[in-house]
């Protein structure tokens, strides 16, 4: 049980870790170019939020499987397959989770406008700059939200994790494959525990966001 | 005492939008130099046009040194100017403090300007570890204004800073650009559409409509002065502006020296130094 719960909450973790790196500079992107295709690349983007988890796991199970010509490179370094590992689950996660953190990070940076980096140019400061000293710092409220959706969205995966995962116990064997395996074993008991484990970490999440949204409302100039 | 001031020369004809600049400039690096007209006029885009803020074809010297020609084009960040736009604009994450020494952080010139100078020159003592949601309208502009001489810049560029303001705080800002204009030996370019505010703070004024720069207005006439002020008195205020319209003297200039002569201020001479 224990092992269980440790194993989802590292998956969340990592995945949430990773997935901000690599949201921020797409978010950027969304947020400030002036190219016609960027909603194409939006949409690519955002379709893990309608496309049915399933779906996006049949295709990472074919990506990740042995006979991909992605696993083609790693071949060298004897690693012939990511499915049924706990790496092909991280990898999963964060194609699963990126709509919702690419979102509230491109909101932010949309919401900044333009006029803070007119000033911080009249003020010396290079783009890069800019980006770190003013860019990031007032795009945070959004960081937050992002972490903690795309936390929380992790943790309550299951048909990708079903897909490409198959539940082995120490490796991709994680909660909501548990409470599942449970109600099948007719283990009502722990099925309870786990379930209501999820549904008060749920409240607190939503709880959570509300609360960032009222303050940060608050604080915008 | 200092070497006689250079120039900044400045012209930008292109289109932005569906708006037209044609202008020209070109004014002593010294004392203010007010661009006056209407809101629409192309004044705010000359300025940004200045700060590198905007590109348009043209070419801008400051003081001997090409920040624009056909081959170059010098990005904001590495002009050496101060810019302070009609609403404050600070930076929400930041401290009063933070936010006047992010730009003093960051310039590489000589940092003749001290937090010190600015803090008692614009009176911001008691205001420098607040954070800036908690300031009221005209602290914020002070905070701004002191933001940008903090960078050290060798021309300040002030886009309306008074125009968001109501009067009550116009007149609590206003007295602190003066002492900025006496106690500091930056130029400075001054965009505003308000006549009394042009006359009360400007050396020199140039007017624009429709895009298009007019004729330099250079020095203060106190012969004409007299002059006009006389006549002023004789007719009123809207025969004056009826005459001095029908000399052929732009309305904008019309508008200023009424203006100055309300205000009891010596009105403009006229001289050719614009195109």
């Amino acid at each position: 049980m224990g092992e269980i719960i440790w194993l989802t909450v590292k998956l969340a973790g990592i995945t949430t870790v990773l997935l901000l790196i690599l949201a921020t500079p797409v978010a950027w992107w969304l947020a400030r170019s002036q190219a016609w295709w960027k909603e194409i690349v939006g949409a690519v983007v955002a379709l893990p939020i309608v496309l049915p988890p399933t779906v996006l796991g049949f295709y990472l199970l074919l990506a990740l499987g042995p006979d991909s010509p992605l696993m083609a490179p790693l071949q060298p370094f004897g690693i012939r397959t990511l499915a049924f590992t706990f790496e092909g689950l991280v990898i999963g996660s964060i194609i699963y989770s990126l709509p919702f953190a690419v979102q509230p990070i491109r909101n932010a940076f949309q919401a900044i406008g333009e006029r803070p980096f007119e000033v911080a140019a009249t003020l010396r400061a290079s783009p890069i700059d800019a980006f770190f000293s003013v860019a990031l710092p007032l795009a945070r409220p959004g960081f937050l939200v992002a972490a903690i959706l795309t936390f929380a969205h992790t943790i309550g995966e299951f048909g990708v994790v079903l897909m490409i995962g198959g539940g082995i116990p120490g490796e991709t064997e994680v909660l909501s494959i548990e409470i599942y395996r449970l109600v099948e074993a007719l283990e009502w008991d722990r099925a309870h525990q786990l379930a209501g484990l999820l549904l008060v970490f749920a409240f607190a999440v939503m709880l959570s966001l509300l609360l960032i949204e009222r303050r940060t409302g608050r604080l915008r100039p | 005492m200092s070497r006689a001031p250079g120039r900044i020369e400045a012209r930008f004809s292109g289109r932005l939008g569906d708006f037209t600049l044609d202008a020209e400039l070109s004014t002593p690096a010294a004392g203010v130099t007010v661009l006056f007209g209407p809101s629409g006029c192309g004044k705010t885009t000359l300025l940004r046009c200045v700060a590198g803020l905007e590109r348009l074809p043209g070419r801008l010297v400051v003081e001997g040194e090409v920040w624009q020609d056909e081959a170059r084009f010098l990005p904001a960040h590495q002009r050496p100017v101060g810019y302070v736009f009609q609403e404050a604009s600070l930076l929400a994450h930041l401290s009063v403090r933070r936010n006047l020494l992010f730009g003093f952080q960051r310039t590489r010139d000589e940092q003749r300007i001290t937090l010190d100078q600015v803090v008692s020159l614009l009176g911001l003592d008691h205001l420098l570890e607040r954070g800036v949601a908690r300031l009221s309208g005209g602290e914020r502009q002070r905070v701004a204004i002191g933001r940008a001489l903090l960078s050290q810049p060798r021309l300040l560029l002030m886009d309306e800073p008074l125009a968001s303001l109501d009067r009550a705080r116009k007149a609590e800002v206003l007295p602190y650009l003066e002492r900025l204009h006496s106690d500091l030996a930056i130029p400075i370019l001054y965009v505003t559409h308000d006549p009394a505010e042009a006359a009360r703070l400007g050396d020199r004024q140039i007017t624009l409509s429709e895009g298009r720069t007019g004729p330099v207005i250079e020095t203060r006439d106190d012969a004409q002065g007299a002059r006009l002020a006389a006549r002023l008195a004789e007719v009123g205020p809207e025969r004056l502006f009826e005459d001095l319209c029908a000399t052929g003297v732009p309305p904008e200039l019309a508008q200023l020296t009424l203006a100055a002569l309300l205000a009891g201020l010596p009105p403009w001479r006229i001289s050719d130094g614009g195109r």
